[in-house]
């Protein structure tokens, strides 16, 4: 058996797709957190909750409509933004004015609320979401075996995280959006909607979240506390990329998910807390985060 | 000159919080005029082109643009009324190129310039179109705050001192450009510190203090007030 440091290539392998699987979800959902931050300026503490969500709309739909997984592919990324936009419009857009701790405090308060009803109605368990037919079983690569489904979430969460980042970078509602994360009074002189910008870039990190959920519902349980296991997580991504910053954010979501692991394989006991062990050094080196700008 | 002024200010107040910064200012200007708001710093310029442009909210008085209330206009529909604002610091924005600062206004009117005409009106722009907007130097900046307004098709825009720490020979330039502009009917209102330069392309002056109008002349009467102007400006 080829052995690499010690370790079976297979088992590190393995762990090394494991983490790319948990990096696609910390990328998908820390770039939805830095858009939001970004232009909004408010920590969305909602985060995990709404990505919980996604899962669920998903699940429900498959349990009670018999909608399948294709379809809430794109159903439930709809439903969850346009929840997202509820949310903006009739709290979020009324704290914009007074200290952005009321921002965070305001979307804890929303995650713990929606969690809880989910945890009534549902309990702690998970349920399972079967993998879609088409992406069953896997592929031998010859120096691996790959199951299809984990393969598919990572080209599609690279996917969307390239396609949010070229429609940011490069298009015209993108440009809005970089100028109004700059300076949004200015913007509105210019004639731009900037509260209306304000909702949709909600309902769009939002629907981010959503689509995560959905994605990870096969890969984990669907569960009320899928969310809030990992979001911790998730915030150390986004301080780590530096708040705000997108390609950081989707680079160190990877990165760190990489990171996460590699340790498994070679220092297991290590593996939860090695995200923060880097969190920390980085912002003993660089505060502003590895792809933030210093203030 | 037509009847109506185009924009008609009637006893602007206006507060930064607490603080009482404009006291019943009145002002007119009328289609096509170039008007100069002249006043020491903290008089209460800047300040009177921001609560007219809406970015500043807590204001009370009449302001009237082309038959259009003002004051009851969130601050996005200003610039569509037909406004257009090129404030102090520039507001060319950091991450975007020269290219996405000039067309990032949206167009309000038929009228503007084409993008092809703005770069022959400023052939540096054109050389730096794909550079971070930030990284002009100030003289280039400034025309770029300036080219990105001749777009829209606003019918007036508010100048806050264009001049402000720029070169005496970048000044000259943009002076040329306003001349075209009023040239092509652009009604403007400016605010500037540098006197001469204003003396060369207003029709009109209004005086500050103290934030209200102490006097407003045309450019003909500019040499009997020079004893007035010295003596509130400071020159």
């Amino acid at each position: 058996m080829t052995m690499i440091f010690g370790i079976p290539l297979q088992a590190f392998l393995g762990q090394l797709l494991v983490g790319l699987i948990n990096g696609s979800f910390y990328a998908m959902l820390s770039l939805g957190l830095a858009i939001i931050f970004g232009l909004l300026r408010v920590i969305n503490f909602a985060h995990g909750a709404q990505y919980m969500l996604g899962a669920f709309v998903g699940y429900l739909l498959l349990v009670h409509f018999g909608v399948g997984y294709w379809p809430a592919l794109l159903i439930v990324p709809i439903v969850v933004g346009i929840t997202g936009i509820v949310i903006e419009r009739l709290a979020l857009s009324k704290l914009y004015d007074i200290d952005p701790l009321y921002g965070l405090l305001f979307t804890f308060g929303l995650a713990l609320v929606i969690e809880g009803i989910f945890r009534y109605y549902f309990g702690v368990s998970g349920n399972p979401y079967s993998v879609p037919e088409l992406l069953a079983g896997g592929t031998n690569l010859g120096f691996m075996f790959l199951p299809n489904y984990r393969g598919w979430v990572v080209v599609a969460s690279l996917a969307v995280c390239l396609g949010t980042w070229f429609a940011i970078e490069k298009t015209k509602l993108g440009a809005y959006l970089r100028a109004a994360t700059e300076n949004p009074r200015l913007v509105q002189a210019f004639g731009v909607n900037v509260p209306l910008l304000l909702t949709l870039t909600y309902g769009l990190g939002s629907a981010l979240a959503g689509l995560a959920g959905i994605l990870a519902a096969p890969v984990y349980q669907v569960s009320p506390l899928m969310g809030s296991n990992l979001i911790i997580v998730v915030f150390a991504v986004v301080v780590v990329g530096g708040m705000g910053s997108i390609m950081g954010a989707i680079v160190t979501g990877y990165m760190l998910g990489l990171a996460e692991g590699l340790t498994k394989v070679f220092y297991p006991e290590a593996s939860n807390i090695v995200i923060f062990v880097i969190m920390a050094i980085v912002l003993l080196v660089r505060p502003a985060g590895l792809f933030g700008k210093d203030a | 000159m037509t009847d109506a002024p185009l924009l008609s200010v009637r006893g602007l107040n206006a507060w930064y919080g607490e603080s009482h910064a404009l006291h019943g200012v009145d002002l007119e200007v009328f289609q096509g005029e170039t008007v100069t708001l002249l006043g020491r710093n903290g008089v209460g310029k800047t300040t009177t082109l921001r609560s007219i442009m809406g970015l500043i909210r807590k204001r009370t008085g009449e302001i009237s643009f082309d038959g259009k209330d003002l004051m009851r206009m969130p601050l996005h529909h200003t610039a569509r009324a037909g406004l257009g604002y090129v404030p102090e610091e520039r507001g060319i924005f950091a991450t975007l190129t020269v290219d996405e600062n000039l067309i990032l206004p949206p167009v309000v009117a038929k009228g503007g310039m084409s993008v092809e005409e703005i770069f022959d009106l400023f052939p540096n722009l054109k050389e730096r179109r794909n550079s971070q907007g930030t990284k002009l130097s100030g003289g280039e900046q400034q025309m770029l705050a300036i080219a990105r307004m001749l777009r829209t098709g606003v019918k007036m825009l508010l100048l806050d001192e264009p001049t402000e720490g720029l070169a005496p020979v970048i000044v000259q330039r943009i002076g040329e450009l306003l001349a075209t502009l009023k040239q092509r009917g652009m009604t403007i209102l400016l605010v500037e510190q540098n006197f001469r330069f204003a003396s060369r392309i207003a029709d009109r002056f209004y005086l500050m203090e103290h934030g209200k109008i102490m006097a407003g002349f045309p450019v003909g009467e500019l040499p009997d007030r020079m004893g007035q102007l010295h003596e509130v400006l400071g020159v």
